[in-house]
C-alpha cells in the first residue's frame, strides 16, 4: 500500500483556485519531485500536506490512516492536527531556523518538548535528554556539521543553515520529508552541499517530496516527477521519462525554458 | 569657593531640604516600580486582546450563507470579520493613548466618588493607590502596542517552523516568539520607560507628595522654610541620576540579547 494517498485536493485563496483536484500516491522509500513555474501551486500543495493550509476539498491519508478529510470536521480539530503533523517534516525555502538557539538546540528543541509528554519522562529525565542530545549530534554529523553544533544560525552560511534545518526536520523521524525549494534562497556555490545531503537521504530510501527548480537534480535523484501548472497536475511519471521525454506539450515548453541551465 | 560649597552642603537648611526631597523621591520610585510591575504583564494581555482573531459570527454566517446557497455580500463579509475582543481592545488603546495622562489621573481619582461608586478614601496611601492604578492602565495600553509590534515583527516562518515540528501554541510563544519579541521591543520600551521616570511627576495633580511636589513646597513654605527656589530645580538631579541608571541597565539588556540576530 502507498504510504501517502492524496485525493482530490482543492484549495482556493478567495476567488482564486490555487489547487484543482490534485490526486497522487507515493510509495514508501520513494522520492517525488514536484516541478513547475512559480504560482503553479507546488508550495501550496506542500503546505496543505503539512497542515499549514486547510484544503477546501479532498483527503490526505498516510499508511491508510485518513489524516485529513475536508468533509469530516473531526479530522480538523487543532489538538489532533498537531500530532498528525508529525507524519510530515518540512524544510522551508528560507530555512526558518530559530535564531536564539544553537544548531544543536534547533535540532533537539521539538524532540525535547515532545519527550516531556512521555509518561516516563519524570523518572528517566536525565537518560531521555542525554539520548536526545546524542541523536541530535549524530544528525548534525550526518549533515557534516558536527563542528558547528554550538554555533548560532547567524554564524552559519546559508548552506549550513539549510543543513541544520534538514537535521531539525529529521529529528522527529517523519514518515515523509518535504522540501520547499530547499536551494532557492542559496547562492549557487552553496546549493551543491545541500543537494548532496538530499541525494544521500534518497540513497538511504527516505520517503521525500521535493519541490525544486533544479531539473537535473530532480531527474537524477527523484523516482517520480510531477509537473504542475495552474493548480493542476499536468504530467506525472518516472523522473527520467518526464524530464527527458515529456508527453505533454505544456511540460515540454516549461522544460525548454530550463535548457542550457 | 570650595569652602562655600562645603558650608552649603553641610548647612541645616540643605539637610532639611535633602531629606524632604529624598522622601519625595521614594514615592516617585515606588510609583515607577509599581507601574512597571503592573503594566508590563497587563500590556502583554492587552496586546493578545488586540491581536485576537476570535470571530464568533464567522461560523453561523457562513453556515447560513451555505444553506441559502448565496455568495457573501458586503454585510455578510463584515459580520464574518467582526472580532469583538480585538475591536474593544483597539478602542481602549485609542482612548487611553488619545487623552492626557493628567486627565486620566484626575478622572480615576474623583469620578468614582462623584458617581457614588466608591471612594479611594483619604490619606496619602489612597492617593497613591489611585495614581498607581491610573499609571498602570495608561502604561499597559502603551506597552500593549509595543508588544504587538514586537510580536508581529517576528517572521511568520518562525511560527510555521514551530507548528510543523508539532509544537503547541503555548510552546511556540514561550520557546520561540517571546525572546525574539523581547529583543525587538527593548529600544522602544527603553524610550517608554525613560518617559515613565519623568511622567511620575504628574502624580502631584492630586497632591501625591512626590519629589517635584516636595521641591516646590519650599517655595510655599515647608518645615519653616519658604521662598526657596533652588530645591525645585535640584529635583532634576534625582531624575537625571535615575534615568541614567535605567539607561545603563536597559543598554546592558540590549547587549545581552546580541548573541542572536
Amino acid at each position: 500500500m502507498a504510504i501517502l494517498q492524496v485525493q482530490n485536493i482543492e484549495k482556493h485563496f478567495g476567488p482564486t483556485r490555487v489547487l484543482d483536484d490534485i490526486s497522487f500516491t507515493l510509495e514508501q522509500g520513494q522520492a517525488l519531485a514536484i516541478i513547475g513555474s512559480s504560482g503553479s501551486g507546488k508550495t501550496t500543495l506542500l503546505r496543505c500536506l503539512n497542515f499549514l493550509e486547510t484544503p477546501d476539498r479532498g483527503s490526505i491519508a498516510v499508511s491508510g490512516e485518513t489524516l485529513f478529510d475536508a468533509q469530516d470536521p473531526a479530522t480538523q480539530r487543532e489538538s489532533e492536527v498537531r500530532k498528525k503533523r508529525l507524519h510530515f517534516g518540512l524544510v522551508f525555502q528560507s530555512f526558518n531556523l530559530f535564531p536564539q538557539y544553537t544548531a544543536l538546540e534547533n535540532v533537539t528543541l521539538a524532540v525535547g518538548l515532545l519527550s516531556q509528554e512521555r509518561p516516563d519522562f519524570k523518572q528517566n529525565r536525565r537518560a531521555i535528554q542525554e539520548k536526545i542530545r546524542a541523536d541530535g549530534m549524530a544528525l548534525l554529523e550526518q549533515m557534516g556539521l558536527s563542528d558547528r553544533a554550538n554555533h548560532y544560525p547567524h554564524q552559519l552560511s546559508g548552506g549550513q543553515q539549510q543543513r541544520v534545518a534538514i537535521a531539525r526536520a529529521l529529528a522527529l523521524r517523519p514518515d515523509i520529508l518535504c522540501f520547499d525549494e530547499p536551494t532557492s534562497a542559496l547562492d549557487p556555490e552553496l546549493t551543491g552541499e545541500v543537494l548532496r545531503v538530499i541525494r544521500s537521504l534518497a540513497q538511504q530510501k527516505t520517503t521525500m517530496i521535493i519541490v525544486t527548480h533544479e531539473m537535473a537534480f530532480a531527474r537524477d535523484v527523484a523516482d517520480q516527477v510531477m509537473f504542475m501548472d495552474g493548480g493542476i497536475v499536468v504530467e506525472q511519471g518516472p523522473a527520467r521519462q518526464v524530464i527527458e521525454h515529456p508527453a505533454q506539450e505544456r511540460t515540454r515548453r516549461f522544460l525548454a525554458r530550463y535548457e542550457g541551465k | 569657593m570650595l569652602r562655600a560649597a562645603v558650608e552649603f552642603f553641610a548647612s541645616e537648611q540643605f539637610l532639611a531640604v535633602a531629606s524632604a526631597l529624598n522622601s519625595g523621591f521614594l514615592v516617585t520610585l515606588r510609583l515607577f516600580f509599581v507601574t512597571l510591575l503592573g503594566a508590563l504583564p497587563l500590556g502583554l494581555l492587552i496586546s493578545f486582546g488586540s491581536m485576537s482573531r476570535w470571530a464568533p459570527l464567522a461560523r453561523p454566517v457562513g453556515w447560513a450563507l451555505r444553506r441559502a446557497g448565496r455568495a457573501p455580500g458586503r454585510v455578510a463579509r463584515a459580520l464574518i470579520r467582526f472580532c469583538p475582543v480585538s475591536l474593544v481592545c483597539r478602542l481602549l488603546v485609542w482612548i487611553v493613548r488619545g487623552t492626557p495622562l493628567v486627565l486620566q489621573i484626575i478622572t480615576l481619582f474623583y469620578v468614582p466618588g462623584m458617581l457614588g461608586l466608591f471612594t479611594w478614601g483619604g490619606g496619602s496611601g489612597a492617593r497613591f493607590t489611585a495614581v498607581a492604578a491610573a499609571f498602570v492602565i495608561n502604561y499597559a495600553f502603551y506597552f500593549s502596542e509595543i508588544y504587538r509590534g514586537g510580536i508581529q515583527g517576528v517572521p511568520v516562518g518562525q511560527k510555521e517552523a514551530g507548528q510543523v515540528l508539532g509544537m503547541t501554541r503555548r510552546q511556540i510563544f514561550f520557546k520561540i516568539t517571546l525572546l525574539q519579541m523581547v529583543k525587538r521591543i527593548v529600544p522602544p520600551m527603553s524610550n517608554e520607560i525613560i518617559t515613565l521616570v519623568k511622567d511620575t511627576s504628574l502624580a502631584r495633580v492630586i497632591a501625591l507628595q512626590e519629589v517635584i511636589w516636595m521641591g516646590e513646597s519650599f517655595m510655599k513654605g515647608n518645615k519653616g522654610i519658604s521662598g526657596l527656589v533652588w530645591p525645585l530645580f535640584f529635583t532634576a538631579v534625582y531624575y537625571l541620576v535615575f534615568s541614567g541608571v535605567v539607561t545603563i541597565l536597559l543598554g546592558r539588556l540590549e547587549k545581552k540579547l546580541e548573541f542572536f540576530r
